[in-house]
């Protein structure tokens, strides 16, 4: 076997991976031919397969952005002016473990909370995707944090509650996470201020042997049992955590000791109804806009339009299952960069065809004139390929540097854009090339 | 054909363009979104048919400065307003009194959205500095570059002075998406340009001497323009298609991209390749 051979035949396997990755669990297709409903549903399997010790699912779910799944993208400030850097990172990871806290609380899925630093202004960007009360959210996430300690009700029995102390966040100097030097096990470790320290030596040796629960915002965080009476201001919780839950636990606890008010300055909200419209909308969008261009290449190129419909094919089968698997979160600019760059992939082709039709008409075998017309089609591709890179780049910002935009949106598209040029280089290239060599090998 | 002969037709074209454009500019300005300006944007829908002047009246009414009303369907309707945070409760109270179902809502404080503007104005020169640099060292000479670039502000240009027309015909606004937008623009509009300057590059060797640097360029235009208007018609399906059914989001949006493609691709071949023959031209008389 040649080796356009094994490679067409890589492709094809490429190609039919996939097709299956992008399979929903349950497939339903229904049409109605002579007024007469058809309706096809059968279930795929996507069994998770073990490779050397590794699990791969087959299956990824599309992931939406607010703007097709519905929901509320907020935007916080914190003012920081007199932070030092120690503090700058601690506030802000804290803030972060707290926001993420009550949302979980809340009930709300695959929200994301992110931080981001504009010069000495801690802005906190919260997505929550389909909350229906907003304005309950926006005060939930926005209230300043509110950290104490409650010893128990009835001193023999946890269950039956507990009660306020005088011991609150503010006395509460810093928390952090060390290692017990015998156990080599991750503790969490509290420092006091000198007010707490004295409140603290109070209590636990009032509450020895008891639980002196930690509540934050109203909700239980720890239960740490007092072992002896702490009047050095220092103190630890240990108990069977990992190092991540330790430093969850200590961010939570510095989000108490060192409260910080958020002033909300951008909130976007997406009814999901309307999500839901604008994806049926961009789906026939796209669709219709792909029929247009295969008739319109079919018509221009003929014969060789087949190729360049075939690798737009697997173009748009190999896009959809890197969003998935990377995973992209799909917004309405990302689709309409992914339905943009299906036209430049379109391109590489078109410029291949033209060189190759020049070729040809000055004389020159097929076979040399379509490997001289990719070769040099080649060169104005990759010139012009790495420009539209520079752009996607600039746009997606990866580094977050804060003076370029951090807009959602725009990094939708921007990624979307720039993984399209970089796949579309590889089927308007190989792909179109080696089903050329494959089934065009002998004409002339 | 003899395409460069007639250079000065496109020169003439553009040169008016542009004229266009700074003048729509300098007369209309530009309509920007809540994005950059702060302000309100809602987007709602009604079982009874409201009228979007009584709306408007209304809402005055209870205070709010209201920018813009527009009909996004048959039952809903889109709402600017300015203002900040206290403006946004009283309108959601207005909208709750009224029966109006909320579908978008978006409240952007002032100094944020200045902020962005700012950022993405920074994220265009950048752009467009580095392209800049990127074909000056590809093409081993800086005129490339610099015609590309000319090619790419023209195109910019006359995107933002064709939406200081559409912002005062229908409110187009300028938001972040328009800045994406333009952005596109400025990446096809070079992109079929370095296509077309490839050809030249391939045709000459990169040592462009004198006499034939317009037959050349010629060629090149002849070999491309066939190309360069066929992809334009692939983007160009595709954009008709999200601008007309791809809804209210996207729909300046898919305007701007299309405006720009069909910018970019006039730009490379009837403006970038004209101008590179003069200005080489006017380099190799200096010389001599």
């Amino acid at each position: 076997m040649n080796r356009p051979k094994k490679i067409f035949i890589a492709i094809l396997f490429l190609t039919l991976a996939c097709f299956y990755l992008n399979l929903p669990p349950r497939v339903s297709l229904g049409v109605n031919l002579w007024n007469k409903p058809f309706k096809v549903e059968f279930d795929v399997p996507h069994p998770t397969i073990s490779l050397f010790g590794t699990k791969f699912p087959t299956y990824y779910p599309l992931h939406l952005g607010l703007d097709l799944a519905g929901g509320s993208h907020l935007v916080f400030e914190a003012q920081g002016e007199n932070w030092s850097d120690q503090d700058r990172t601690r506030i802000a990871e804290s803030l972060v473990e707290n926001i993420r806290r009550r949302i979980d609380a809340y009930g709300v899925a695959e929200s994301l909370v992110q931080p981001a630093w504009e010069n000495d202004i801690l802005r906190i960007i919260v997505e929550l995707p389909g909350v229906e009360d907003i304005d309950e959210a926006i005060s939930l996430v926005g209230q300043t944090a509110s950290l104490d300690f409650r010893r128990q009700v009835d001193e023999a029995s946890p269950s039956a509650g507990f009660v306020v102390t005088d011991l609150a966040g503010a006395d509460l100097e810093s928390a952090g996470v060390s290692f017990d030097p015998n156990t080599n096990q991750p503790v969490v470790t509290l420092e006091f201020t000198l007010e707490g320290q004295k409140k603290f030596a109070q209590i636990t040796s009032e509450v020895q042997g008891q639980i002196l629960a930690i509540f934050l915002d109203e909700i239980p965080l720890s239960f740490p049992v007092v072992k002896e009476p702490i009047t050095q201001g220092q103190a630890i919780i240990s108990g069977d955590f990992g190092l991540d839950e330790a430093k969850r636990l200590a961010a939570q606890l510095n989000a108490g000791a060192l409260p910080v008010s958020l002033t909300l300055v951008s909130q976007k909200t997406v009814e999901p109804t309307l999500g839901s419209q604008s994806i049926k909308e961009s789906v026939l969008a796209g669709l219709v806009g792909l029929a247009a261009v295969i008739v319109f290449i079919l018509l221009f190129y003929g014969s060789l339009g087949v190729f360049a419909c075939l690798s737009l094919l697997v173009y748009a089968l190999v896009s959809f299952c890197l969003y998935r698997i990377i995973p992209i979160t799909l917004t309405l600019p990302g689709i309409a960069g992914f339905i943009l760059s299906v036209g430049m992939a379109v391109d590489s082709n078109i410029v291949i065809f033209e060189r190759l039709k020049t070729e040809v008409r000055a004389g020159k075998d097929y076979k040399i004139a379509r490997e001289l017309a990719f070769g040099k089609a080649w060169e104005a591709i990759k010139d012009a390929n790495i420009c539209t890179l520079i752009t996607s780049f600039v746009l997606f910002n990866p580094f977050d540097w804060s003076f370029l935009p951090l807009a959602g949106m725009v990094r939708g598209f921007a990624l979307t854009l720039g993984l399209g040029v970089i796949t579309s280089l590889f089927t308007g290239i190989i792909v179109t090339r080696n089903l050329m060599r494959v089934f065009r090998s002998n004409t002339n | 054909m003899n395409f460069i002969k007639y250079r000065l037709v496109s020169f003439v074209f553009s040169i008016f363009l542009v004229a266009v454009s700074v003048y729509g500019l300098i007369r209309y300005g530009l309509v920007f979104g809540v994005d950059f300006t702060g302000g309100s944007l809602a987007e709602i829908s009604f079982s009874q048919e409201e009228d979007q002047g009584e709306l408007a009246r209304r809402l005055a009414e209870d205070g709010l400065t209201v920018a813009q009303v527009q009909r996004t369907g048959s039952d809903s309707l889109l709402i600017r307003f300015e203002g900040g945070w206290e403006e946004r409760n009283r309108a959601i109270d207005f909208f709750a009194k009224r029966n109006l179902n909320l579908l978008r809502f978006e409240t952007v404080g002032p100094t944020f959205g200045q902020e962005l503007l700012k950022k993405a104005l920074l994220a265009i020169a950048i752009t467009v500095f580095l392209i800049l640099f990127y074909i000056a060292w590809r093409f081993r000479d800086f005129n490339f570059g610099l015609v590309a670039v000319a090619a790419m502000i023209h195109d910019n240009l006359v995107l933002l002075g064709s939406f200081s027309f559409l912002g005062r015909l229908l409110g187009a606004p300028i938001d972040s998406l328009f800045v994406t937008a333009a952005l596109t623009t400025l990446a096809m509009s070079v992109y079929d340009t370095v296509v077309t300057f490839g050809y030249i590059r391939d045709k000459s060797g990169l040592s462009f001497s004198g006499q034939d640097i317009e037959r050349v360029a010629n060629e090149a235009i002849n070999a491309t323009v066939v190309r360069n208007i066929n992809n334009s018609w692939t983007i160009i399906f595709m954009l008709v298609a999200v601008l007309l059914l791809g809804g209210e989001t996207v729909r300046y949006f898919s305007l701007a991209l299309l405006i720009g493609t069909i910018l970019g691709t006039y730009s490379s071949t009837f403006l970038a390749v004209p101008l590179l023959v003069v200005w080489q031209k006017s380099k190799q008389k200096k010389r001599s």
